[in-house]
């Protein structure tokens, strides 16, 4: 009944949104908006009426009195045939449904918000792990490289799925039914969806990119209320929008400078990733920032101990530090596949910590905080990986998740206060169609393709953390990409480095396959994606969450990515604590 | 079998074949060289704190210098600059707001707006080698290292 109701509704605020077609609210309609918590508001009117043309209201009120904070107007904005209604910093004080209407002359748009308050709080802790890009595929070929499949039964469960509670997660963004993983992140820190490329922000008509409208990130809700220590750990930049998206507020993801900045602004206290050079001044050689600011000095100076290394990083936790800013590549940490046979950057970084190590560090590190802390942990290079059609280096990084899920489980066993949530920010098209045998006559991959009865089960042999030995073996694993531009495939592991399966063509922004790989045994494979991609695509599958501890009982069935958000603060009683405030 | 050789359409062809033309000619009419350098000698060190060119490339400031790599993907068919990288590069640096580019590359300013090829071709540069940071003015990109007043060839 509720459900029908809502739908109805939503489908009135729609019908009367698109008859207007004109005002844009943000938030937009069916944001869910927890009680307390900071956002902007913004109504743009096309025209450009004056400020006497127009009246805004929630639940038939001045906006000010529901807000908490007056309203500005700017007429033609941005020197943009549109005025804007701005009531920055907002927030609602009591749970409930708020509807908004703005009308401009005989025009009205009107939304619905959900603004939810919480239970008290459940758990101490909240341990976000990412898998970025992570398929059900990547699930299933993790366990088989490293627990074995023999007669159809796995030799082992990964930590990632033996867990009691499980969801299939929907990833698409307000723009677009594919999202990218600024704003899938966006909507696990913020509980609100935006678009493509975006962070903390809706996505309105500012040309600035850090002036669209802001929503609070979980870090800055967590610091202002209980003082929570936070910490944010990943193998990609520390600028990429997976770990960016606990801190910050931006219309374009590659706002790196901008971003480093707002990771100062918010001071998580422990901080680890590659991309050191948009922390260093300009005069620097190696700096990608475009002024003299120094944030390794910077974050030192506020008592942070600096570690490059995993040597240091492990003398700082020895040292019982508890602000660690952890900077370990220019670019992206080394997968695990590179780290473990000394490929990619390995030469000229030989000692990036193992994200499993850094997240038990971190632990070490936050959890001397008695407020209670949160933790994002992201395995960034699975998406990467899978990106380049990279399966081995994407299923090893999976294994890297696995290993990192395994030291939070050993934390939170102990106490029993801590929710832990395991889950990709958007999946990738890919499957396990069969097994590769180079036995099987022939010469092309697909002649050495064995499928239903013919798909051997490969013989990995994993190392103690659970890595093979060796990915070239005589049958290997049928893993398949469903999305890719033009490449040449030969179904064998990339041993030297990362596959590059395209690169730029003579049309300007298309491109072609990489000769390089274009050998007898392989394949020319035309590409299914416009000319314009150059590697593979993101996929709008929902994807498979799994979690543990107080508050993880909430997943189960199908939710919206928003829900991920909802469930952590619901777990932390954020919502008790602000609406108190 | 190299990228050019695959059916382009005519038009295409044509300019290509323009591009390798002036490129080639560049290389019977120059006949510069310079020192050798190379990018596995350009640093000394090389850390997330940064890094320090080599005492024997700084030394070569000021001089003409050869140096092997790779075009990545240029802004325009014809130009004065593009970037010489150590492998060769999917992505045109400026094309992607979130292109990740390498750290370790050298910016190179032709003498004349030239013809550019098409991305992963080898190229040897020779030109006066130029260190200390530089911001591009017509693209505001920063670089620390530059061959300026330079030709280049197929390599």
């Amino acid at each position: 009944m509720r459900l029908s109701t809502l739908l109805l509704a939503t489908a009135l605020t729609a019908a009367g949104t698109a008859a207007a077609g004109a005002q844009t609210i943000y938030p937009l309609t069916r944001a869910e908006i927890l009680v307390g918590s900071k956002f902007d508001f913004k109504v743009e009117f096309p025209g450009a009426p004056a400020q006497g043309a127009v009246k805004v209201t929630i639940n038939g009120q001045d906006p000010a009195a529901v807000l908490g904070q007056s309203a500005t107007f700017v007429e033609k904005e941005d020197g943009l045939e549109h005025s804007a209604y701005w009531i920055r910093g907002a927030s609602v004080a009591k749970p409930g449904s708020y509807t908004v209407e703005a009308t401009a002359g005989d025009k009205t748009a009107k939304v619905t918000w959900e603004v939810f308050g919480t239970e008290a709080r459940k758990a101490k802790n909240v341990i976000l792990f990412i898998g970025d890009g992570m398929s059900v595929t990547d699930r299933t070929a993790a366990r088989i490289l490293s627990k074995g499949l023999v007669e159809g039964r796995y030799g082992g469960e990964l930590a990632i799925d033996d867990m009691p509670y499980m969801a299939l997660v929907s990833t698409s963004g307000t723009d677009s039914v594919v999202t990218d993983s600024a704003n899938s992140m966006s909507a696990y820190t913020t509980g609100h969806k935006s678009c493509v490329n975006a962070l903390g922000v809706y996505c309105a008509k500012n040309k600035s990119t850090l002036d669209h409208p802001k929503v609070e990130t979980i870090g800055e809700l967590l610091k202002r209320t209980y003082g929570m220590s936070v910490g944010v750990v990943t193998n990609s930049e520390i600028e990429d929008a997976t770990p960016a998206g606990v801190v910050s507020h931006t219309r374009k993801r590659s706002d790196y400078n901008d971003i480093v900045k707002m990771f100062y602004a918010v001071k998580p206290d422990v901080i680890m990733g590659g991309g050191s050079p948009n922390f260093l001044p300009k005069s620097i050689p190696g700096s990608k920032r475009t002024d003299e600011e120094n944030f390794v000095e910077k974050f030192k100076a506020d008592g942070y101990t600096f570690v490059s290394t995993a040597t240091e990083m492990r003398a700082a936790a020895a040292e019982g530090k508890t602000k660690v800013l952890g900077l370990f590549n220019t670019g992206n940490v080394d997968g695990a596949y590179d780290q473990k046979f000394k490929l990619g950057t390995t030469s000229k970084f030989p000692d990036q910590p193992d994200l499993a190590e850094q997240t038990r560090i971190a632990i070490d590190a936050l959890s001397k905080n008695d407020k209670g802390f949160f933790l994002m942990v992201e395995s960034a290079r699975i998406d990467k990986y899978k990106h380049s059609l990279d399966w081995e280096r994407g299923v090893f990084d999976t294994i890297l998740l696995d290993n990192a899920v395994k030291q939070a489980k050993a934390f939170a066993e102990k106490n029993n206060d801590t929710m832990i949530i395991v889950v990709p920010d958007h999946a990738h098209m890919v499957g396990i169609i069969g097994s590769y045998d180079d036995s099987l006559p022939g010469q092309t991959p697909r002649e050495k393709l064995g499928v239903y009865d013919k798909s051997k089960f490969p013989q990995y042999k994993p190392d103690a953390n659970g890595y093979p030995e060796s990915v070239d073996l005589p049958v290997r694993l049928g893993y398949t990409f469903g999305s890719y531009p033009d490449h040449c495939f030969d179904a064998k592991p990339h041993l030297d480095g990362e596959f590059v399966p395209a690169v730029a063509g003579a049309e300007k922004g298309t491109f072609i396959a990489n000769e390089k790989y274009c050998k007898p045994g392989s394949v020319r494979v035309t590409g299914n994606l416009p000319a314009e991609a150059n590697s593979g695509v993101h996929a709008a599958d929902d994807v498979l969450l799994t979690a543990m501890g107080p508050g993880a009982d909430v997943f189960h069935g199908r939710v919206d990515n928003t829900r991920v958000f909802r469930a952590m603060v619901s777990a932390l009683g954020l919502g008790q604590v602000l609406a108190a405030k | 079998m190299r990228p050019f050789d695959l059916a382009f359409d005519l038009n295409r062809r044509g300019v290509l074949a323009a591009a390798f033309a002036v490129a080639s000619a560049a290389l019977v009419r120059g006949a510069r060289a310079g020192a050798a350098i190379t990018f596995e000698g350009l640093y000394k060190s090389f850390g997330v704190l940064g890094y320090e060119f080599a005492d024997g490339v700084r030394a070569l400031a000021g001089q003409e210098v050869t140096m092997i790599g790779y075009m990545a993907p240029p802004l325009k068919p014809e130009s004065t600059f593009f970037v010489l990288t150590r492998e060769p590069l999917a992505i045109c640096p400026f094309c992607q707001s979130d292109a990740d580019w390498p750290l370790d590359i050298v910016v190179i300013y032709m003498d004349a707006a030239t013809p550019l090829v098409s991305a992963g071709e080898k190229v040897a540069v020779t030109g006066r080698l130029a260190i200390g940071s530089w911001i591009d003015p017509e693209t505001g990109f920063v670089s620390q290292i530059r061959i300026e007043k330079a030709q280049y060839h197929r390599a």
